[in-house]
């Protein structure tokens, strides 16, 4: 049973994607709200039932790999799956509401997006390098369309811009599949972990991993890779940006995660390491000063997507030639925080959505007032930037406090520098756009306000974030053995 | 030198050439020609590559056949894309900036007004 | 799940909850939220007491779960906690009449009471945490709730003093961090424990636990206003005098005094801390913040930001008493926490009176103020003889008490420290009491409001009044079983004898 939910998780999006297809806007908004409910109550019954059995494989059709897709859940996996479920289902749900439906063209996002949703699920739940890369592709054209939707011209750049980064680095990682095939003949990580240490050292090999790592990382927006992101992320509908930030950027940055922690100790280097770890520092720095200076509100939270992003790849130099304990706290910061940061920045994107629609302008200084008559989309935006900021209690906070941790135990005390200078800088971001919602410019409401549904969502999943730093030990022993080899079957 | 190592290598230029093609120039249908190209390299490092070993291996010809699809998708999506920005902007490359947006007024909202 | 586990996790939530059903009121529901509010307050009030009877009588109440891996969560009453958040229940509860009272008509009223309770509800985590992550918590929490407060007015000035502030606290909250994280990495999780963890310490870890303590007061002295890290406080002046009262009598000053208290006193432990020679660098510190404060308060020309000055000064002496390192040093420094927030609530409490009653912000607009609001004068006078250290008030008890703490030990310096910033608080009170009292009214008040018989709304005079009363009780029956003191000695007894 638990095998056919897995499949479920696969294929029920595809099968929504085409009926989304085949109906107007209001009907495919129906169809999907019962999608992801059904989706939702799928994800949670393996969560449920991973907890309480452990982690499996899963042979499509009963053909074994190389030939036939192989799935492998394990804690971390289906950690992923169950955020998707939330923070989609939750995007998903706001789209339904926020996209206006006499503009015939949005009928197009409800498919894209359960193509996107198959895509995910793809990702967090392959178990070898080559059905990794279809999702991988999935998810990328799948997101070029939601962009695209706008429709204007902007709109269109960006997306080409997005494309263009996106498959640069598909096919980079393509080829550094290609390499790895050519050296192992395998295709599933499980088995090229058992085969590595025969071919460690090779230049080959590493030039493979780089390769790998590179192209990943282009499409995680990494600094100098990101110049991407603020303009895909900034001119997009509010729900697509929150989908694209919080989920997509995630699903190759967690590929790049378990090349690393299975491939990196034989194939990795300390200077490898450190230097993924001192870009990501710079991308902190740098997207956060960006974000300070930006005058629109949604290119903040773009930049500030690229900032967050940096603080990710820590994870390299902190868990390569550490201890045990060291790296687990690494792995453990770090899944805290890709979960906080994906339920802070949809909050963060579908707040600045709502700000946006009531005030009439995408300007940060045209919220004046804001503070005195939408106090909620303010709120659930104030909220996430506190995770953002990692200040206690929140998920951010954790994940921050962990990683301290790791840092302090490895003896590698510069990163502390780019955590705490990452939180201080944060708040520069936040509390400007607060501030210029307390100005008072006049006595009078001259917003427009949103519906009820539309305010409650951010701040579900702004208190969600708020809730991951009260609940952080229960989630991460659900982790369990994060990225270990797939536990049973 | 083997056939398949030549093949191997023949993809490792194609792959060369088109990166630089997509560095250097700056036409959008260009741009995606060498894309296109590099993924062909790809491919034939690929099947060039697992041949080493002697017999024909099924895998990476399944693979490859999997990649084109995926290469054809992308490549229409590009080619959709492309077009509708030259038809929106008459620009054919990425150069070209768009003046900054006019600020909105203080005035009552309703929800056609949505500036997004 | 015992009662015991409980009562302190529900004196939290109180103020939590008051806050959350505040926001979700309408503005407009003016009465609902004023029951509210003091409903709360008074809740709050009866369980830190039903904590306290408990405390007395040797029960303990503690409520703790694992956050993170290694890391707990843990609110546990003690006689030290209980002496800061029975300081913060009265307080609010008095405070919150007076801010009823002073907001009346004013604009945004749901968001400040709404993040008013949560600075509540931060203050009273602040006092019963167990720990020194579960005190970070409610530290940054404190922060966040005080900023939108220190912000309401929405002006220029106020946006200005609110940036300061979120700079300020925030880098000590980074540094505070980093302190608490790195002690995490050398020792573990520590939980507050009369007499401290590190007598009898090996030498390797001596140095870097130096360095972390340099840390903490660092981090702990920007919210206590250590010199020269007290750059935001006489900026947040621009706050309404409910938040200037709050701000520097109960909550954000006394949190940081307090955080250094436990740091040093459970902590490290005096004995241990004096052997580093940390102490006396402390002690150093809070001396040269005594005098810079009362030097600058000279110069003041605002009323509010005299009195800013004097906090400065006056939260030092909790620091100095507390590195003096014998029990009656140590007891004159902990029942000045209790003393300084009884008599500077009582002063910011009459200069708002005067503000909102006569339009009067400067000194030198208070000339013949006695006359037009009595009741306030009154008041004012007490708390600032109090301040002086004019026996038989509370400041007088509490300068004694650390003079002779001081002489006991042979810091000898620290007792001209006292005498010298008495004399400097006299040189800039007194003239303002001349002016009050004995100066004719030389012009029209520049802003006046009348509210019938009294000389102001009721709401602003009663709880200055009861401070007032308050501080001479408290100076007069200090030797009695329930007065401050005696609760102190209470608790330097458990710190100072292990």
């Amino acid at each position: 049973m638990i095998l056919g939910l897995m499949a479920g998780l696969l294929f029920t999006p595809l099968a929504w994607a085409v009926l989304t297809l085949l109906s107007g806007f209001e009907r495919s908004r129906l169809i999907s709200w019962l999608g992801i409910l059904i989706q939702s109550l799928v994800s949670f019954a393996l969560w449920a039932a991973v907890a309480s059995e452990g982690g499996f494989h899963y042979q499509l059709g009963g053909w074994p790999a190389p030939l036939g897709i192989e799935l492998r859940v394990d804690g971390l996996a289906v950690t992923f799956v169950m955020l998707t479920a939330v923070v989609g289902g939750a995007c998903g749900w706001h789209a339904g509401i926020y996209l206006d439906p006499k503009k015939n063209w949005h009928r197009y996002f409800w498919p894209l997006f359960w193509f996107l949703w198959a895509g995910l699920n793809g990702v967090w739940l392959g178990a070898d390098l080559f059905n990794l890369y279809v999702a991988l592709e999935l998810i990328s054209l799948s997101a070029v369309g939601l962009v695209a939707l706008g429709g204007q011209a902007d709109a269109l750049r960006a997306a080409i811009r997005y494309l263009m980064a996106a498959l640069l680095g598909s096919l980079a990682y393509l080829l550094g599949v290609a390499l790895i095939y050519g050296q192992f003949g395998s295709l599933s990580m499980g088995g090229i972990s058992e085969l590595l240490p025969a071919g460690s050292g090779q230049a080959g090999l590493i030039f493979a991993l780089v390769l790998m790592i590179a192209g990943l990382a282009l499409k995680t927006a990494l600094f100098p890779l990101h110049g991407w992101l603020p303009p895909a992320h900034g001119i997009a509908k509010s729900p697509v940006s929150a989908l694209l930030s919080a989920l997509v950027v995630k699903a190759s940055f967690y590929i790049a995660a378990r090349l690393w922690l299975e491939f990196g100790e034989h194939l990795g280097s300390y200077g490898l390491a450190q230097l993924v770890g001192a870009l990501g520092g710079v991308g902190v720095l740098w997207g956060s000063w960006l974000a300070f200076r930006q005058t629109r509100l949604k290119q903040v939270v773009a930049y500030s997507s690229v900032a967050q992003i940096g603080y990710l790849f820590l994870l390299f130099p902190l868990s390569w030639g550490v201890s045990e304990a060291v790296s687990l706290q690494a792995q453990q910061g770090m899944t805290l925080q890709v979960i906080s940061h994906a339920l802070a920045k949809a909050a963060m994107f579908l707040a600045a959505g709502n700000l946006i629609m009531s005030v009439g302008s995408n300007r940060v200084d045209a919220l004046a007032g804001v503070s005195r008559f939408l106090p909620f989309s303010l709120f659930s935006f104030g909220l996430a930037g506190v995770s953002l900021m990692g200040l206690p209690p929140t998920g951010g906070f954790a994940a921050k406090w962990l990683l301290l941790q790791a840092s302090l135990g490895s003896g590698q005390w510069w990163w502390l520098i780019v955590l705490l200078g990452g939180g201080l800088l944060s708040a520069a971001y936040v509390f400007r756009v607060y501030r210029a919602s307390f100005i008072e410019n006049s006595d009078t409401d001259l917003f427009f306000h949103p519906s009820r549904s539309l305010e409650v969502i951010p701040m579900i999943l702004a208190l969600l974030s708020l809730g991951l730093g009260l609940v952080a030990e229960p989630v991460l022993s659900v982790m369990a053995l994060p990225f270990s080899k797939g536990g049973g079957g | 030198m083997s056939a398949s190592l030549l093949y191997a290598l023949a993809g490792v230029a194609l792959c060369g050439i088109g990166l630089f093609g997509f560095i250097t120039l700056a036409h959008l249908l260009r741009k995606l020609l060498a894309f296109n190209l590099i993924g062909s390299g790809v491919f034939l490092v690929l099947v060039g590559l697992a041949q080493r070993h002697g017999e024909p291996d099924p895998v990476p010809q399944a693979l490859v056949l999997t990649g084109i699809v995926v290469a054809i998708a992308a490549t229409a999506l590009a080619v959709v894309l492309i077009r509708r920005y030259f038809h929106l902007s008459g620009h054919t490359t990425l150069r070209a900036e768009t003046p900054e947006r006019v600020p909105g007024r203080l005035k009552p909202q309703t929800r056609g007004d949505n500036p997004e | 799940m015992t009662a015991n586990t409980l009562i302190p996790l529900f004196a939290l939530l109180t103020s939590l909850l008051a806050s959350v059903i505040i926001f979700a009121l309408p503005e407009k529901g003016h009465r609902l939220r004023t029951s509210v509010n003091l409903a709360a307050a008074g809740l709050k009030l009866i369980l830190v007491g039903v904590m306290v009877w408990g405390i007395f009588h040797g029960q303990s109440f503690e409520f703790a779960f694992t956050m993170l891996p290694g890391v707990q969560f843990v609110l546990r009453a003690d006689a030290l906690s209980m002496l800061f958040a029975g300081l913060s229940a009265v307080l609010w509860l008095l405070t919150t009449i007076y801010a009823v009272g002073y907001l009346e008509d004013s604009p945004n009223r749901s968001r400040f009471f709404g993040f008013f309770s949560l600075c509540v509800a931060s203050t009273m985590g602040i006092a019963l945490a167990g720990n020194l992550f579960t005190f970070f918590l409610f530290y940054e929490m404190l922060t966040l709730s005080t900023y939108p407060l220190v912000l309401h007015r929405g002006t220029r000035q106020a946006l200005k003093a609110g940036r300061n502030y979120i700079i300020y606290t925030l880098t000590g909250g980074a540094v505070l961090l980093l302190a608490i994280a790195w002690l995490h990495g050398l020792v573990g999780d520590l939980p507050f424990r009369p007499g401290g963890h590190f007598s009898g310490l090996e030498p390797e870890l001596q140095g870097p636990l130096t360095l972390v303590f340099v840390l903490l007061i660092a981090g702990l002295g920007v919210k206590a206003a250590l010199v020269p890290l007290h750059g935001w406080l006489p900026q947040a002046m621009v706050a309404p005098a409910p938040v200037s009262a709050l701000l520097h009598a109960v909550a954000v000053v006394k949190a940081g005094a307090f955080g250094i208290v436990r740091v040093v006193c459970e902590i490290y432990g005096l004995e241990a801390a004096s052997q580093m020679g940390l102490l006396s660098g402390l002690a150093l510190v809070s001396a040269i913040t005594i005098i810079y404060g009362s030097t600058r308060a000279l110069y003041q020309l605002d009323l509010k930001r005299r009195l800013a000055f004097s906090t400065i000064s006056q939260v030092s002496y909790i620091i100095l008493g507390v590195s003096l390192f014998g029990p009656v040093g140590v007891a004159g420094g902990l029942v000045h926490l209790v003393h300084q927030g009884i008599m500077k609530i009582t002063l910011f409490f009459c200069a708002g009176n005067y503000a909102e009653t006569l339009g009067v912000h400067r000194i030198d607009e208070l000339d013949g103020a006695g006359r037009r609001m009595p009741g306030t004068s009154v008041a004012f006078t007490l708390g600032a003889f109090g301040m002086i250290g004019a026996p038989p008030l509370a400041g007088f008890v509490t300068k004694w008490t650390m003079g002779t703490g001081a002489l006991a030990v042979g810091m000898d310096w620290v007792v001209v420290v006292l005498v010298v910033s008495s004399l400097l608080n006299a040189a800039y009170f007194l003239p303002i009491l001349h002016r009050i009292w004995f100066a004719g009214q030389q012009q029209a008040w520049p802003h006046e409001r009348r509210w019938g018989r009294l000389e102001t709304s009721a709401w602003l005079l009663w709880p200055p009044l009861i401070t007032a009363v308050a501080l001479i009780v408290i100076g007069l029956l200090a030797s009695m079983p329930f007065s401050p003191l005696s609760w102190v000695n209470l608790i330097v007894e458990q710190e100072v004898m292990q």
